[in-house]
């Protein structure tokens, strides 16, 4: 039997267009590989919703997750794809030692974004993590780092974490600030600053909150330094003592499974990174499959829900559910609020564009492919040689072969290869992941 | 238009290209390879790895002589590429088996290997078929479906990538010119003449070599040659890292140098479709689990399809063109087990501007219907 | 190495590397190993550098560790279960029981 709608993550772009979609009267399935809803904004908000460190945002989350609870969807969480036929809208799915398969006449992508990764030297220390990493540990174990802990990078999410530190009682020793000077200035003529003044105000609260951390600005040049693990983290001109380093450079969409069943993609040059093309209510190049929230370019969990809505509501018209007088009735004001929320993202966007230092680490020592532990050395000198992609670099070094596929180096392989070549990230193009997306067991893909 | 002259053009920079222009390097010809860009049909970053002889050539003895020789001659490429990059191409010749599922399997291939061991004549061929309780000795964890396994002394598997690199480097640091990007749009031909057009640059030798998989079958006519190649589909997964178990390889499981398992793999008639097939993936799955029980507990990191290089027996083809003397095609699907053999035996007969004779039978005029009546 | 707070109950006794500890309902198995202020999660099998969680979402695989038994389990992703035993997952896993 084939469902109306199969959804990808249950994070806020999954779960408001599950509940949205279930509502029109449409067969929803949401598979997860979390094993409760929420995604990464609201990750176990259903237990941790009182905790003070969190208050603000998070608890907001919470109308939304209890009314995905009480939708009639076949919810399946811990639930991993491993394997999607775009045009026969077939999922594979693996959970609990099984594989099975789920139909579906369309497919909605709501599997978010992951922190750009920032290859610094000595990036692979333990006790150096992602500033999402400290976040998802307070969310769901209340967990907080212990001794001195040093952010770097830049974003609203370093902010946020660190006002969040504060609150949880352990504040930051330092924030590493890595946005070049003269960005601010550069910024400020890209946006209309008038619309995003809820979100603008947000976050002056935030930089009010944390002003009393100490402030290197503009830093360049970070590495991490430690005997079995990070003790202390250096930049041009300085360096400070650490037990726990938290970087962070904004979040990229995540692109694996839409690169994986070859969606058109477009280069974003401000934000340096590769995003599905969908048009308004999350169409993409592929007739059955749409993406909605993070995945189809960042603008935070309010914008998600709006375009989560908006992709059920299409996905209703497409099946006729809806007229299109019933569609423009609900989709007009869809798009007024994301258009609303989205205000501020230009701001944003220019503001926190990641350094050349980031996305193409500068020290030859420096390990870019964590999992087979490849070096930016080794990926220069294979660019010189003659590996003009990413895919080709793939299988001189192995770099982007190990459990991660590529998530992680393959935005500063492309970066790489770019610099050495003397060419455009654009032209250098992305890996070409294949299934299965998550790793499965031969038992289980043979059972199933 | 910028005009560069050399010894020879190589056009194709996989595992068959790269292995005849490492070849013609060493003769000392100055070498252009051309090759496609990041994204192309690629059968040398899908292959399996094997360089294997037991299963090539039933009922077409000069392809098993030809394997054979391969064979012995790797031992030499990967000694040569080792000295020269530092890179250990993970050659390991231990022998091969190929496992028998059922009774009926065993028989099989048991006629099969009696019948290549007739074929072979004098060159001599030396198999035995080997009962599962000694099997269970040879292999660790077998299922208790494998009934038995044909096994020779001459098979063993590479690492097909570090290979592929090494290859290019080499060619590169002893003078070759190893161009990326560089699809061959146009050609022209004449006896010991040949130029080739990319993108507004012009390469020029007395010899070309076609060696572009699947677009030898289109590339091969202007030159006088004919490849009549088509695409076979190929699955493979593989697995996480695990501890060194497995002494040798067998046909459908093997593993690496890293210590991954790897399974496989299909032959699907599809045409250029390069998608994976979750169906054909479980067949694989199945068959290894059944091969070697313990490999169901690894988790798959990765699978991929890519397309064969085929001609209609299967076999080989290469020809040097009778209207235009220098060109050359090489056509395969066995990349990695021809690789000595295309880079020390054949690369020199074209150095020397023929083909031995014990290359007559691998013609494309054996597709000809007239000619071979 | 992180500490809980007292604002979140530590209601589920898991063993990590032999020791126990106690984590709140929902932490994963990953959390569970900072929280017991282990040096690693994993060797990695290449050059055997000690690693400790890093991305905590199931991008980076990091977090590989030996969960009840089972080798190379993404323990960020795999909820902590009372009793639960997490080892460090040494290098190459092994496969077949010699």
């Amino acid at each position: 039997m084939s469902l109306d709608l199969a959804i990808i993550g249950a994070g806020p772009a999954g779960m408001a267009a599950a509940v949205e979609a279930a509502d029109l009267g449409l067969s929803v399935a949401v598979i997860d590989e979390n094993p409760a809803p929420g995604g990464q904004v609201f990750r176990n908000l259903e237990a941790a919703a009182g905790d003070p460190a969190l208050r603000g945002d998070f608890a907001a989350g919470l109308p939304l997750v209890r009314a995905f609870r009480a939708s009639r969807i076949d919810y399946r969480p811990s639930t991993t794809l491993w394997h999607l036929d775009p045009e026969a809208g077939l999922l594979s799915v693996a959970a609990g030692g099984a594989a099975t398969e789920i139909a579906a006449g369309r497919v909605l992508l709501a599997t978010g974004a992951q922190e750009r990764p920032v290859p610094i030297p000595g990036w692979t220390l333990p006790g150096v993590m992602t500033a999402g990493a400290a976040q998802t540990l307070l969310k769901t174990a209340g967990a907080v780092p212990a001794g001195r802990t040093v952010l770097a990078g830049q974003g609203p999410l370093l902010l946020l974490l660190a006002a969040q530190l504060i609150r949880a009682g352990v504040p930051p020793a330092l924030l590493l600030e890595t946005t070049p000077e003269g960005r601010l200035a550069l910024a400020w003529n890209t946006a209309s600053l008038l619309g995003g003044a809820p979100l603008l105000a947000k976050g002056l609260g935030l930089l009010a909150a944390t002003r009393r951390i100490p402030r290197i600005r503009a830093a360049a040049g970070l590495r991490a330094e430690g005997d079995g693990r990070v003790e202390r983290v250096l930049w041009d001109g300085g360096s400070a003592a650490c037990d726990t380093l938290l970087l962070h450079e904004g979040v990229v969409p995540a692109t694996h499974i839409p690169l994986a069943i070859g969606l058109a993609h477009d280069w974003d040059p401000v934000q340096r990174c590769w995003r599905p093309r969908v048009d308004d209510c999350g169409a993409t190049s592929e007739a059955r499959v749409a993406i909605a929230g993070d995945g189809a370019g960042i603008g935070g969990w309010e914008v998600a829900v709006a375009s989560g809505r908006l992709a059920a509501v299409d996905a209703a018209r497409r099946v006729g559910r809806l007229t299109a007088e019933g569609f423009a009735r609900r989709a007009d004001p869809l798009r007024a609020s994301r258009r609303a929320k989205l205000a501020l993202r230009p701001f944003l966007d220019a503001l926190y564009a990641p350094p050349d230092w980031v996305l193409a680490p500068p020290d030859d020592a420096t390990l870019v492919c964590r999992c087979e532990e490849v070096t930016a050395g080794q990926v220069r000198a294979a660019a010189r040689l003659g590996a003009t992609g990413p895919n080709q670099l793939k299988a001189y070094l192995r770099a982007g072969m190990g459990p991660c596929q590529g998530r992680l180096c393959g935005a500063t392989l492309a970066a790489l290869i770019a610099e050495t070549r003397n060419t455009s990230l654009e032209a250098v193009g992305t890996l070409r992941p294949r299934a299965p997306y998550k790793p499965l067991t031969v038992a289980e893909l043979a059972k199933g | 238009m910028q005009s560069d002259s050399f010894d020879a053009i190589v056009v194709g920079g996989g595992l068959v290209g790269a292995a005849i222009a490492w070849g013609l390097r060493r003769q000392g010809l100055s070498t252009v390879l051309l090759d496609e860009g990041d994204v192309a049909y690629r059968a040398s970053r899908g292959n399996f790895g094997l360089v294997w002889v037991q299963s090539k050539g039933l009922g077409a003895p000069w392809y098993q002589r030809w394997t054979r020789a391969s064979a012995g001659n790797w031992p030499e490429l990967a000694a040569a590429l080792g000295g020269a990059t530092g890179t250990d191409v993970g050659l390991r010749q231990p022998g091969g088996v190929h496992l028998c599922l059922s009774d009926r399997e065993m028989a099989d291939r048991a006629a099969r290997m009696s019948r290549m061991q007739a074929e072979a004549g004098n060159t001599g061929y030396e198999y035995r078929m080997i009962e599962a309780p000694e099997l269970r000795e040879m292999l660790p964890g077998l299922g208790p479906r494998v009934v038995g396994a044909s096994w020779t002394p001459y098979d063993g598997h590479a690492n097909p990538l570090r290979l592929l690199h090494a290859l290019h480097a080499d060619f590169a640091a002893s003078g070759g010119v190893y161009a990326p990007n560089a699809k061959v749009e146009e050609g022209h031909a004449a006896p010991h003449d040949f130029s080739v057009f990319v993108g507004g640059r012009r390469f020029g030798a007395p010899r070309i070599v076609l060696a572009a998989g699947l677009g030898n079958a289109g590339l091969a006519p202007r030159f006088g040659l004919a490849a009549p190649v088509r695409p076979q589909r190929g699955q493979v997964l593989v697995t996480e890292r695990a501890a060194e178990l497995l002494s040798m390889p067998t046909t459908t499981v093997r593993q690496t140098q890293e210590g991954s398992l790897m399974m496989g793999d299909s032959m699907e008639e599809v045409g250029f479709d390069l998608r994976q097939s979750p169906d054909v993936m479980r067949q694989i799955a199945d068959r290894a689990v059944l091969s070697f029980p313990w490999v169901g507990r690894l988790n798959i990191l990765r699978a991929w399809s890519a397309l064969r290089v085929m001609a209609p027996d299967g076999l080989p083809i290469y020809d040097q063109s009778a209207r235009f003397p220098g060109a050359f095609t090489a056509n395969c699907h066995s990349g990695v087990t021809l690789a000595g053999a295309h880079a020390l035996l054949l690369a020199p007969m074209i150095a020397a501007g023929a083909l031995d004779p014990m290359l007559d039978p691998f013609t494309a005029g054996r597709f000809d219907v007239r000619a071979a009546s | 190495m992180f500490a809980p707070r007292p604002e979140r109950s530590a209601t589920v006794e898991v063993f990590v590397d032999g020791a126990a500890v106690r984590v709140p309902a929902g932490a994963s198995a990953a959390a569970a190993v900072l929280l017991a202020g282990a040096p690693l999660i994993r060797e990695t099998p290449i050059s055997g550098a000690p690693r400790l969680p890093y991305c905590m979402i199931g991008v980076c695989f990091d977090c590989l560790a030996e969960i009840d038994g089972i080798a190379n389990r993404q323990a960020c992703m795999v909820p902590v279960t009372a009793g639960m035993r997490v080892a460090p997952q040494r290098g190459a896993r092994v496969a077949f029981p010699a």
